[in-house]
This record gives C-alpha cells, sequence and structure tokens, in this order.
C-alpha cells in the first residue's frame, strides 16, 4: 500500500487518480501509524511552505516522514514535498524538514536575451540526469515535465542533485538521497514520462544506484 | 529553456461537445472525454474546456465529464464557463481540473479572482479576456476594450488595465481572446498579445484566429504570447498537433516534441 500523504496541500487527488490508472493501490491519508506502516510514502502538495509545516505539525505528519525515512521507506516528494524536505524555505522564512541539508530560494524574474522569464515557471520543462536512477529506468531522456512553482530547492551537496533544470537559472529540479526521490515537476501531469515515473517509484525498492 | 505550451480548446454544453471533432482518418466524435483523450496521446500540452452549459442544473454534467477527463488524461487542464463562486471553483478542482477560469464573472465580480488566489493557489486561477479594438479614447488608452457575455457587451474597461489588475489580484495566468480574430483564421492579434504580455509577469496564452501553423509561429516568436489556444486546426483534421509542432521546432520555437 502506497501512503499519499493528506495535509490540506492540493494535488492529492490526482496523485491518487494517476496511481488508480496504473493499478496500484494508494491512500490519501493523514494518520500518523499508516503512513510510517505503508510500504512506500508519497508526499505531494502544491501551496504556500510555511502553512503547509504548519498543517504537518499539527498532524505529527512531520515525525511520520522522518521516522519513513530512517526506516528506508522509499519515499517520493512532488513540487511542494521537494522544498519541504530541505532545512529552510525562504518562502515565510520557514524552518522545514532537513532532510536534505540546504535551503529552498525564490526565482527572480528576469531579462535574459530580451525575453521575459514570468515567475512562476510554468509549463513543460526538461530535466538533465546527471546519473541513472531506478525512478527514471525507461524514461526517455528528451522527455519534458509540467512545472508550476515560484520556488526551488538549493542543496548544499551537489550529490544529492540527481537531475538539473534550466529557467532563469540552473536549479535542482530533482533531487535524491538514498530511499527518498523528490522532483520538483509534477509527475501526475507529465503525460507518460510522468506516470513512468510513478509506475518505477511502485515498485522501487528504496535503492539509490541502478544495478 | 520552458516550451512553448500548444492547448487545444473544447467546447462543451451538456455534457457533449458543441460540435462533432473529426481528427485526421479517423469518425466524429462528440464525447468530450475521448477528445481528450486522443489529444492527450496526440501531444497536447494542456487542454482547456469550455462550458456553454445554460441552465444551472446541468452543471453537474459538467462536473462529471470533469472528472472522467480526469481519469484519463495526466497533463493539466482547465475548465471555463458559468464559473462564478468560490464553491464554482472547488467542485470543478476537486473532480480533477488543475486549473478554472474565469471571465464574464470576474469582470463583474473581480474580488472572485483574489478569493480563488488565496483559496486555491495563484497558479489554478485563469483569467479569460474577451478583447475587441476600439478607437483610443482616454477611458480606454490601450484601443482594446474588454468585452463580455460572448463578446456582446462592453464594459468600458481598457484591456490592459485589466490585464494589470487581475495580475495583482492573484491570477496566475491570462487567456486573452481576440474577438475581432477569433474564427476569422486570418491569424492572431500579435500586436494586443505582445501587449499585454510584455505588460504582465504572468503567463499569457493567446487565443482567437489561427488557422496555420505559421500563425501560430508568429505570437509564439518574440514572446509575444507563452502558449496557443487552438480549436478549428485541430478539430476538422486540418493539422495534427505533431504537425504543428514540427512545423514550429523546425523554426526554432521550443516546444514538447516527445510525449
Amino acid at each position: 500500500m502506497i501512503a499519499i500523504i493528506d495535509y490540506n496541500a492540493g494535488n492529492l487527488t490526482s496523485v491518487k487518480r494517476a496511481m488508480d490508472c496504473l493499478g496500484k493501490e494508494s491512500v490519501i491519508t493523514d494518520d500518523y501509524s499508516r503512513i510510517i506502516n505503508a510500504e512506500r510514502v508519497i508526499f505531494p502538495g502544491v501551496g504556500a511552505a510555511g502553512r503547509a509545516m504548519a498543517d504537518l505539525k499539527k498532524r505529527r505528519l512531520d515525525l511520520a516522514i522522518i521516522e519513513a525515512f530512517h526506516n528506508k521507506k522509499p519515499i517520493l516528494g512532488i513540487c511542494l514535498g521537494t522544498q519541504i524536505i530541505m532545512e529552510m524555505s525562504e518562502e515565510s522564512n520557514t524552518r522545514c524538514l532537513g532532510i536534505i541539508k540546504g535551503k529552498v530560494s525564490r526565482f527572480t524574474d528576469a531579462l535574459k536575451k530580451g525575453i521575459r522569464l514570468k515567475v512562476p515557471h510554468m509549463g513543460w520543462n526538461s530535466v538533465r540526469l546527471k546519473r541513472n536512477h531506478p525512478l527514471f529506468q525507461g524514461v526517455d531522456r528528451d522527455s519534458e515535465f509540467y512545472f508550476v512553482h515560484s520556488y526551488y530547492p538549493v542543496p548544499d551537496e551537489s550529490e544529492k542533485v540527481l537531475g538539473e533544470t534550466d529557467y532563469i537559472t540552473r536549479f535542482a529540479s530533482v533531487l535524491a538521497a538514498g530511499n527518498l526521490a523528490a522532483m520538483q515537476f509534477h509527475p501526475e501531469k507529465s503525460g507518460e514520462p510522468g506516470l513512468k515515473i510513478l509506475a518505477n517509484f511502485s515498485e522501487w525498492d528504496g535503492k539509490d544506484y541502478v544495478e | 529553456m520552458l516550451s512553448k505550451r500548444i492547448i487545444p480548446c473544447l467546447d462543451v454544453r451538456d455534457g457533449r461537445l458543441t460540435k462533432g471533432i473529426k481528427f485526421k482518418g479517423n469518425v466524429d466524435i462528440g464525447d468530450p472525454v475521448e477528445t481528450a483523450a486522443q489529444y492527450y496521446r496526440e501531444g497536447a500540452d494542456e487542454i482547456v474546456f469550455y462550458d456553454i452549459t445554460a441552465s444551472s442544473e446541468r452543471r453537474d454534467i459538467m462536473i462529471e465529464t470533469v472528472r472522467k477527463v480526469a481519469e484519463k488524461i495526466f497533463i493539466p487542464f482547465s475548465v471555463g464557463g458559468g464559473i462564478r463562486t468560490l464553491e464554482d471553483m472547488r467542485q470543478v478542482l476537486l473532480a480533477g481540473a488543475e486549473k478554472v477560469s474565469v471571465n464574464s464573472a470576474a469582470v463583474r465580480n473581480p474580488v472572485i479572482i483574489s478569493e480563488g488566489a488565496e483559496a486555491f493557489g495563484r497558479q489554478c486561477i485563469v483569467l479569460g479576456m474577451d478583447v475587441k479594438k476600439v478607437e483610443t479614447t482616454d477611458k480606454i488608452p490601450s484601443g482594446y476594450e474588454i468585452v463580455i457575455d460572448g463578446g456582446r457587451k462592453f464594459t468600458g474597461i481598457d484591456a490592459l488595465e485589466w490585464a494589470k489588475r487581475g495580475e495583482s489580484l492573484g491570477a496566475g495566468e491570462i487567456c486573452l481572446n481576440s474577438i475581432d480574430a477569433d474564427g476569422t483564421k486570418d491569424g492572431y492579434e500579435i500586436n494586443l498579445n505582445r501587449l499585454i504580455s510584455s505588460n504582465v509577469n504572468i503567463p499569457v496564452i493567446a487565443s482567437g484566429g489561427a488557422g496555420t501553423p505559421e500563425h501560430i509561429y508568429e505570437v509564439l516568436a518574440d514572446d509575444n504570447a507563452d502558449a496557443a489556444l487552438i480549436a478549428s486546426m485541430t478539430h476538422y483534421g486540418s493539422y495534427t498537433i505533431k504537425e504543428i509542432k514540427t512545423c514550429l521546432h523546425n523554426r526554432g520555437i521550443k516546444v514538447r516534441m516527445s510525449w
């Protein structure tokens, strides 16, 4: 059973629908024990970091995620879920979970070669993988993924960066740390390549490398 | 770099497409769910549904349509038409839409934009603008006026002012429809798109006038718009999305080519 963490943060049903389409059993839950006893955990989210952390803490779900991580459960962070695992976010100066060292910064809109780069970064963009990873097995390297965000993670350790994307700056769009993988884009809204990542996740044993 | 988006628009009434849509080598289909699934498979980057159902009790049918679409397509889609309240928005989003668009309702009650953005996030709220070219006056300095109720009613609101106001109220995106260009197949209103796009910091979807891939190129080149809405070009089998995208790609516009 896959636990999709419920903390009032939107896009939960779209993740559930994608898992349903793949024929993978999942449940949307805010129950601490259900989460730490699940086979694997998806930590999705759309919204603001400050409110998300407050909601998580209120239900002790911050502790559930950290415990699931230390118990080597496969965990998938999506969008805001990818920011919340960092130490702190510039969004309302929020202290986050700190599973991965580093912070979350905001894009500043910019003019590049006369072209206005708008914030949020919204739409399809590519991801340059720095190495192979079980979640990206069978995913075409030319694939693009759907992003909607104004903030992005800035991990301290470059080995935690699995994939990078160019928008205004080059940022870490996919993070990997052992049994945790986290992506700034929405696999549940990224067509077939996104579904492939979710299918891979539902089979993933939590190993950080491809044998 | 971010890709430019190609977005087919489907008009739905009482749970059916208002016109049968004919894909290349395919029969007419009037089912919005099947049509959306077909566009999804063909490489659409997003889909827009415009609900033109008049009566409110029929709204449930649209919600049911949205729910079925969400089970089949895994790209973002938005729903517009007849959305007036937070509750309308909530229902559509819960049923699986990524975004809702407000048009006439936002002109009558601009607060719906900020309330929607506050409740569901800015990225959910698309401001639909129907625009007509008029003489430049003190009241309409841009020479483009907002019209509502399907283009019938002039509002006295300047389009550029409204776009900026919509952004400051919390709209995450603008869908900019030129009533003059709509249905002509003569190309998008480039000046209008450039004017709005260069004066707001949220994405602009160009709408109205697409007849050929060249038209789409014109509006996406030089950053006049971030996405292009299309309807008849693909609905009646003149072009596939892949043909359009290949054409744009060959001319140097970044579009998603792998799906």
